[in-house]
């Protein structure tokens, strides 16, 4: 018990001082997951509003599959991406295995489904509502998904913190193609979890306090632009 | 249920010794989304000027016949022509619509005229501005959209119809859940509209509107075209026994269609 208490004293220490490497690592997971979000958003949105404005055959099927992906293990998104990135594989000649770029990789890989379906959801009930009136106004496609991104984009910004809460929070992809090498690939998750098994408690649960107060900050910023959105009548 | 083409157009158009030339026309229109014909053979010629209002009681296909003139609906038989020609995209693009339910873009006011003036070409903001005094709307120009009153939001959906100077405007019952103050400023809005040209085609519950409005009377019942006559004539001698007992408050029974 008492160890537990002088854990969290240091881990409170080490947040409050500053510490470089601890600072060090919280910048590296934000660097990647902020980035595999800026991604998986330039590839998810204009999926998300493609399905939701389309009418093809199949459409059914791809909501279907989109809604699926949003559950991938991210071991095994880790795994897949490994194969890729790996010596043996199609794209180890880009020698990006081991290296932040694999992890932003793999993030966005995991979250792109996320962000695609999410935003599917949200484009599809604005598109409903202003299908009509669009239609008499003859807005051509391209000026009508632009309207309805624009239209929905309080609504889209908590897709993608979804989506960067699913991400910083992730460990099993990170960790296999990254490796958690010290100074260079190690993030929050992968840290604690290496910490806490090596038994260095204060510096893991130093990273588990600002991993929460990050996710936390994350659900307020999603609350407060609900409620900023709702007050203009913007949502 | 009479004949519609006996009814059609029957009865005389006193201000000239024939109706005016039609502007917009259907022949044998017919919306059959099942098994139940909503629209059921409807065949008319709608004049080149004034304001046409439709009535009819409810579920008699007003706001579906509304639809297939703008082209928002494809018939599933007959046609719809605008000047003799064909309903398409381009022409089409020379009506607008005013909804019951007014739908704005989540934006403000002045973004909401914008939106439809760059679709047509660079919104220029004395445009707007112009377009935005004129509904009495100017001082609410920054105001998020939505969060303006019913009465305001109306007159907004209608200045933006209006902004892109459409040959003829439709209008789907745009003061049904409006106070008195609010329909007479949206009807003095359609005055204007129509002073400078705009054929207006209303859809309307309301008696007192319909008799302020309208010039001519499309009465609908039960998807089927009961009589189309010049207002007067509507309003002191209707022609059908469905218009009769509509003006006069008695209940009309929804007749099966064929």
């Amino acid at each position: 018990m008492q160890d537990f208490s002088e854990a969290f004293g240091l881990a409170f220490r080490l947040v409050l001082s500053a510490d470089p490497d601890l600072l060090e690592i919280i910048a590296l997971s934000l660097k990647v997951s902020l980035s595999a979000v800026a991604i998986a958003c330039l590839v998810g949105l204009p999926i998300g509003t493609a399905v939701a404005m389309g009418r093809f055959r199949g459409r059914t099927a791809v909501i279907i599959l989109l809604n699926a992906l949003m559950g991938l293990p991210p071991v095994v998104v880790g795994l897949l991406i490994y194969l890729l990135l790996s010596n043996a594989g199609p794209l180890g000649w880009m020698r990006l295995l081991y290296t932040p770029t694999a992890m932003i990789i793999a993030q966005a890989v995991l979250i792109a489904p996320i962000v695609a379906a999410l935003s599917r959801e949200v484009v599809e009930q604005l598109s409903t509502e202003y299908a009509e009136q669009f239609r008499s106004l003859s807005v051509p496609p391209g000026s009508a998904a632009t309207a309805l991104l624009w239209d929905a984009r309080y609504s889209l910004l908590t897709v993608a913190l979804a989506g960067f809460g699913r991400a910083i929070a992730e460990v099993g992809a990170v960790i296999i193609v990254g490796g958690n090498i010290d100074h260079l690939t190690r993030v929050m998750t992968t840290a604690i979890a290496l910490e806490t098994s090596k038994g260095d408690l204060a510096l893991a649960l130093g990273l588990g306090i600002v991993l929460i107060t990050i996710a936390l900050s994350v659900n307020a910023a999603v609350m407060a632009l609900r409620l900023t959105a709702t007050r203009y009548a913007y949502a | 249920m009479p004949d519609a083409s006996a009814i059609a157009d029957r009865r005389s158009w006193p201000e000239a010794a024939d109706p005016p030339a039609p502007l917009g026309e259907t022949r044998g229109l017919v919306y059959r989304p099942s098994d139940t014909a909503l629209i059921d053979g409807i065949d008319l010629k709608i004049p080149g000027r004034g304001r046409t209002v439709v009535m009819g009681p409810n579920g008699a296909g007003k706001s579906l016949l509304l639809r297939l003139l703008h082209g928002l609906l494809i018939p599933t038989a007959g046609q719809v022509l605008w000047g003799g020609r064909p309903l398409d995209d381009g022409l089409r693009r020379q009506q607008a619509m005013v909804f019951q339910r007014p739908v704005l873009l989540r934006r403000s006011v002045a973004a909401n005229i914008r939106f439809v003036l760059n679709l047509r070409g660079r919104a220029e903001s004395a445009q707007v501005s112009e377009i935005l005094d004129e509904v009495g709307l100017g001082e609410l120009a920054h105001r998020p959209a939505r969060l303006l009153s019913g009465g305001e939001q109306q007159r907004l959906t209608l200045a933006r119809a209006l902004a892109t100077n459409p040959q003829e405007l439709f209008l789907d019952e745009p003061t049904a859940s409006l106070d008195p103050a609010s329909t007479a400023a949206i009807e003095a809005i359609v005055n204007r509209a129509h002073a400078r040209g705009t054929k207006i085609i209303f859809v309307t519950h309301d008696l007192g509107q319909a008799r302020r409005l309208a010039d001519d009377v499309i009465f609908l019942n039960a998807g089927r075209l009961a009589e189309h006559s010049p207002a007067h004539s509507f309003f002191d001698n209707p022609a059908s026994q469905a218009a009769r007992d509509y003006l006069e408050g008695r209940l009309v029974i929804r007749k099966p269609s064929r």
